[in-house]
């Protein structure tokens, strides 16, 4: 009974080589050329745009400078894209800065870390239990339209003037973003991947990891970026606001520029913080960048 | 082989010829729906998507489920599948495995072609070791040894459909449900695929219960061809296929069994008009 097929049509080998030839004319070629011209090209592509950029930024504070906005070009408060850039290197061969900037990447890490974890729980949670979700749907949009700096009187009373003060209304901001990414993700979770994945047999934990999570990394990930952006601007405000006696961060040496009416260091601090900034967003771009490209989910222009 | 005798079935009777005791079978049966009712909605609303339906596939044979739009063929395979359940009446598989391919090839899109072969065989406990070796074989079974590192965007659609093929074969099942699954290729790449359908449901003795709405397609691969009514599907013509050789979709067995097909397809629609 079992084997009553019809046997073949035409004998194995001129099917096989008919199928691969098909293949082969339906991928065309796939081989990627290594010429150095283009990769040269690709290169000065990636990188004129930021050097612009540069320009642009270093143009219009020269313009500032030259318009003499203080009016007052004697008392040298306002000073040059080329005294500001001197001052900055100047400031980068000293301790302090270096300490600074060490103090506000570490808070930095941990109330991302923390927001991640935290969200990411909530996330997880409310996308699995569909009545949590419609009550706790609202308050999760709601927080997220909160300004992060209104919380700190909050914060302050309840935590003292301590870095506990900062995390807290860092994952206050960022949490939200990061648990409605996975929220999001676990809505968008394609049906028909969900069908074919329980035919296979995944539930449960497994349908979960192996199905729904990569499903919503996209999602998840843009919500990780939103979430990293809340971060670190709770960050900044909070070292502005909460001053931690005996810490050194980014916040305090911008606090103490403000004091000695430093505008050329504060312009330096700024410079140090949109640095850093750009750097982590580039990561973000990146990765999403590497997830869209694994998932052939980038059109031809974003792959040249 | 009386199950591939042909006969006009007639739902009542049917359902009395089948009407065995839950969980007996007969070894020649491979499933066995009897009496199938599958409602959608409730009240005046409510759809009749399939009316008692029953039907008997046997061991190793090739079942093609033909009808036009509205005839329930989705929803019997989903029935079959475990994924939907019916309103009425009985799916008896006898413990075989059932995996499913669907129009599209669903394939996982951040996972390589072996990848997604692996999870097919991960979700049946296989250990991790064997995997990657059952993995390569079941992709090398369907042409596919070469590409077994390309990401689903990356192979055409009658590739991907390959790839979906190699990991319903991992699923280890005796039954494959077929839910038009070369419909939305071009007729070339089509053609090369009944070609390695037939090779390869002969070489593991599966049964097949295949939807199409192309009745040269079922007239190409099936041993059996069942004709659905629309709107409620139930069967209404079973054509055996006569074994005589290989078949082709453009030799003549294949188009005289298609008209006839078709002729009784459009008398059902006129019905409907």
């Amino acid at each position: 009974m079992a084997s009553t097929k019809t046997p073949p049509s035409r004998d194995a080998t001129s099917e096989n080589s008919a199928i691969a030839g098909l293949d082969s004319l339906e991928l065309g070629d796939l081989t990627k050329s290594r010429d150095p011209a283009r990769i040269a090209r690709k290169a000065w592509s990636a990188t004129w745009p930021k050097l612009l950029a540069i320009g642009l930024v270093l143009g219009a504070w020269q313009l500032f400078y030259l318009s003499n906005f203080h009016g007052d070009s004697d008392t040298g408060l306002v000073e040059g894209p080329g005294a500001g850039l001197a001052n900055l290197w100047d400031q980068a061969q000293h301790a302090q800065l270096w300490q600074a900037i060490g103090t506000t990447i570490r808070t930095a890490v941990i109330g991302y870390l923390l927001a991640m974890l935290i969200g990411s729980v909530i996330g997880a949670i409310v996308s699995r239990i569909p009545p949590l979700r419609a009550a706790t749907g609202s308050i999760i949009s709601g927080l997220q339209t909160m300004p992060s700096i209104a919380w700190f009187p909050f914060a302050i009373i309840l935590f003292g003037t301590t870095e506990a003060a900062i995390l807290f209304v860092m994952v206050l901001g960022a949490a939200p973003s990061i648990a409605n990414g996975l929220i999001t993700g676990v809505d968008y979770t394609p049906p028909l991947l969900l069908r074919a994945g329980r035919t296979m047999g995944l539930r449960g934990i497994s349908l979960y990891r192996h199905l729904i999570l990569p499903a919503s990394l996209p999602a998840y990930l843009a919500g990780l970026k939103q979430g990293w952006a809340f971060a670190w601007r709770s960050l900044m405000a909070g070292q502005l606001l909460v001053i931690i006696v005996g810490s050194l961060s980014l916040g305090i040496l911008l606090n103490n520029a403000q004091d000695n009416q430093d505008l050329t260091g504060a312009i330096s601090i700024m410079i140090v913080i949109l640095v850093i900034g750009i750097v982590v967003d580039a990561i973000f771009s990146k990765t999403d960048l590497a997830v869209r490209r694994r998932r052939g989910l980038l059109t031809d222009a974003q792959t040249a | 082989m009386n199950v591939l005798q042909r006969y006009r079935p007639d739902p009542r009777s049917a359902a009395q010829l089948d009407g065995r005791r839950p969980g007996h079978t007969d070894g020649d049966a491979a499933v066995r729906l009897s009496d199938i009712t599958k409602v959608y909605g409730r009240g005046p609303a409510a759809v009749h998507a399939v009316d008692r339906l029953s039907l008997t596939v046997g061991q190793g044979e090739f079942v093609c489920i033909v009808g036009a739009s509205g005839c329930g063929k989705s929803t019997l395979l989903s029935i079959v599948a475990g994924l939907d359940t019916p309103t009425a009446g009985q799916v008896d598989t006898a413990g075989r495995r059932v995996a499913i391919m669907f129009q599209e090839p669903a394939l996982f899109p951040w996972l390589t072609a072996r990848r997604n072969v692996e999870l097919a065989l991960r979700a049946l406990d296989v250990p991790k070791a064997q995997r990657k070796r059952r993995a390569g074989e079941l992709l090398d079974a369907v042409h596919l040894g070469d590409f077994t590192d390309k990401r689903p965007h990356e192979l055409s659609g009658g590739m991907r459909q390959r790839v979906a093929l190699a990991r319903a074969l991992a699923q280890d099942a005796d039954v494959l449900l077929m839910d038009e699954p070369f419909g939305a290729l071009d007729a070339m790449t089509r053609d090369l695929l009944h070609d390695e359908l037939d090779r390869i449901c002969s070489e593991r003795s599966l049964t097949v219960l295949f939807v199409t709405h192309n009745v040269r397609e079922a007239a190409r691969l099936g041993d059996r061809i069942v004709l659905l009514s629309s709107r409620p599907g139930r069967v209404i013509e079973e054509y055996d296929v006569p074994r005589s050789g290989p078949r082709r979709i453009d030799s003549a067995s294949v188009a005289n069994l298609a008209s006839q097909v078709t002729d009784r397809l459009r008398e059902e629609m006129r019905r409907h008009g």
